[in-house]
C-alpha cells in the first residue's frame, strides 16, 4: 500500500452565490504526480488554494499525512511551510534578490541560521539551473527563470508536497520547456506534486494520475493511458481531444 | 549695512528657532509615520468594524479640520480635560495626528498597489500575517511611498510655523521677535525666514531623493519615454 500524503474529502467552496467546488474528494500518494485538468472556471485553482488554506473551503476535510489541515486547531502556518506552492504569475518577492527570495522562508519561518539557509538556497537554485543568477532581481529575469526561482523557493522549505497552479500558462511558448524540464526532474526525484496544467504532453509523460474536473466536480479520474486512450466519460473524451489538438500531447 | 547687522545680531535666536522648527518637524513626521502605518494597515487588513468606528472617522476628522483649529483645540481645549498641554506638546499632538491621517493615505495607496500575489506567496511559504507584512509588504510599500512622502515632508515642515499661534518659539516667532525689537524690517527678517524654510525643504527633498535611488529595485527603474508617442508621429 503506498503512503497517502494528501487526502481531501467532500470539499465544498462557494464565492457568494457561485458554487465553485461541489464535493471534491481525492488522494495523492507519496512520490506521485497528480495532474488536474479541465475547462477554465471549473475550480481547479480554487481546489489548490483550498489545500493550503489560502482560500479555506466551506465544507469538507483535508489531511496532510495524519494532520487534518482543515481542523481549527491546526497551526496553518506550520502546515503551509510544508506545502510548497508555485503560482501562475510566479509571485516572486520583487524587492528581494533571487537568493533572498529562496532564503527568506528559511530565515523567517524556519529560523535557520544564515549560513545554513544560504547553503540550502544555493543548492536548490543550482538544481533549477540558476546558480549564476543568485544576485539578480526578479524583474531582471525572463518568465521561465522567474518560475524556476519560485520552484526553488518552494523546494527550499523541504515540502512534503508541491502545488503547481498553471505554472506555464503565463509563459512564452519558448520558455515553457525549461520549466517543464525542472518539473519532470522533480517528479522523477520522487517529489509529490499536484499540478493544474494544460500541458498534455507533460501530463501524459509524468502524471501517475489525471483528474478531469468540470463545473466543480470530478468527472473522471485515472491513469494517463486510460484517460487519453479509453476514457469512459464522453465529456472527458471531448475535452482531451480538443486540448490535445491545441497543446499537443502525443506520447514521446 | 544696517540690515546685515540686524540679521547678524538676530542670527543666534533665528538659528535656535530653526532648531525648534526641525525638532517639531521630526516629532510631527515621526508620530505621523508610526500612526500612519498603523492606520494604513488597519485600513487594508483590519476588520470592517474597526475601520468604520475608529480609523475612518479619525482620518476624516484630522483631514477636514484646519490645522490652526486643531492646534487651538489641543492647546486651549486640553485645560477643559485638566490635561493642560504645553504649547509644544499640544502642537505635536495636533500636527502629528494630522500628519498621521495624511500619511495613512500615502501608505494605504502604496500597500494596495502591491499585488495580492505577494501576500499569497508569503503566506504560502508559511509566514504569518505579521511576518508577511514586515518582510514582504512594507519593504515594498515604503519604497513606493517615498515620492509622495517627500511632499508630506515639505507640507509638515512648513506647517510647523502654525505652532507660532499657540506660543511655540519656533523660527517664525523668533523672526517676529526681531521685527518687533528693531521696529520694522519685516520684509528683511521674514525673507530671511523664508530662505531658511526653503533650504530645509530643499535639503530634506534631496535626502529623500537619494534614499529613493538607493532603495530602488533593480529592473523596476522608471525610464523616461524615449520614443515618440503615436500621436506625435502622426
Amino acid at each position: 500500500m503506498p503512503n497517502v500524503i494528501l487526502r481531501a474529502e467532500n470539499i465544498y467552496k462557494k464565492y457568494g452565490n457561485l458554487e465553485v467546488l461541489k464535493g471534491i474528494s481525492f488522494r495523492v500518494n507519496q512520490g506521485e504526480t497528480t495532474v488536474i485538468i479541465g475547462p477554465s472556471g471549473t475550480g481547479k485553482s480554487t481546489l489548490l488554494t483550498c489545500i493550503n488554506q489560502l482560500t479555506p473551503p466551506d465544507k469538507g476535510h483535508i489531511w496532510l499525512e495524519d494532520t487534518e489541515i482543515t481542523h481549527p486547531d491546526t497551526d496553518i502556518n506550520l502546515i503551509r511551510s510544508s506545502i510548497g506552492m508555485v503560482f501562475q504569475h510566479f509571485n516572486l518577492f520583487t524587492h528581494l534578490s533571487v537568493l533572498d527570495n529562496v532564503r527568506i522562508g528559511l530565515l523567517v519561518v524556519k529560523k535557520i541560521p544564515m549560513s545554513e539557509a544560504t547553503k540550502i538556497s544555493m543548492e536548490k537554485l543550482n538544481d533549477v539551473g540558476l546558480g549564476d543568477k543568485v544576485n539578480a532581481y526578479p524583474a531582471e529575469l525572463s518568465g521561465g527563470q522567474q518560475q524556476r526561482v519560485s520552484i526553488a523557493r518552494a523546494l527550499a522549505m523541504k515540502p512534503k508536497l508541491i502545488l503547481f497552479d498553471e505554472p506555464t500558462s503565463a509563459l512564452d511558448p519558448e520558455l515553457i520547456g525549461e520549466v517543464l524540464n525542472v518539473m519532470t526532474k522533480l517528479a522523477e526525484s520522487g517529489m509529490t506534486m499536484v499540478v493544474v496544467s494544460h500541458e498534455m504532453g507533460f501530463a501524459r509523460a509524468v502524471a501517475n494520475d489525471i483528474i478531469f474536473m468540470e463545473n466543480g466536480v470530478i468527472v473522471e479520474e485515472g491513469k494517463p493511458d486510460k484517460m487519453f486512450i479509453q476514457s469512459e466519460n464522453p465529456r472527458t473524451k471531448e475535452f482531451l481531444h480538443k486540448i490535445t489538438e491545441l497543446y499537443g500531447g502525443k506520447k514521446e | 549695512m544696517e540690515q546685515i547687522n540686524i540679521i547678524w545680531q538676530g542670527l543666534p535666536s533665528l538659528l535656535s528657532g530653526t532648531v525648534t522648527t526641525i525638532i517639531l518637524t521630526i516629532y510631527f513626521l515621526g508620530l505621523g509615520f508610526v500612526m500612519g502605518i498603523i492606520l494604513a494597515l488597519g485600513r487594508v487588513y483590519g476588520s470592517r468594524i474597526i475601520n468604520y468606528i475608529i480609523i475612518r472617522p479619525f482620518e476624516r476628522f484630522f483631514r477636514a479640520v484646519p490645522a490652526l483649529v486643531l492646534l487651538f483645540l489641543f492647546y486651549f481645549g486640553s485645560s477643559f480635560f485638566n490635561l493642560n498641554f504645553s504649547p509644544f506638546v499640544a502642537a505635536i499632538l495636533a500636527m502629528g495626528l494630522r500628519s498621521a491621517a495624511y500619511q495613512s493615505e500615502i501608505f494605504r495607496g502604496a500597500i494596495q498597489s502591491i499585488g495580492d500575489g505577494q501576500m499569497k506567496a508569503a503566506r504560502s511559504i508559511g509566514m504569518n500575517m505579521f511576518q508577511s507584512i514586515r518582510y514582504i509588504i512594507l519593504p515594498q510599500a515604503l519604497r513606493l511611498s517615498i515620492p509622495p512622502w517627500a511632499n508630506e515632508y515639505a507640507v509638515v515642515l512648513k506647517d510647523t510655523s502654525l505652532a507660532y499661534a499657540v506660543g511655540v518659539t519656533e523660527l517664525l516667532r523668533q523672526g517676529r521677535y526681531i521685527v518687533a525689537r528693531t521696529f520694522g524690517n519685516a520684509l528683511l527678517v521674514y525673507t530671511f525666514c523664508a530662505l531658511i524654510y526653503f533650504i530645509l525643504v530643499f535639503i530634506g527633498n534631496q535626502i529623500l531623493k537619494k534614499l529613493e535611488k538607493k532603495y530602488k529595485i533593480p529592473g523596476h527603474e522608471i525610464q523616461a519615454p524615449k520614443q515618440q508617442s503615436v500621436l506625435e508621429r502622426i
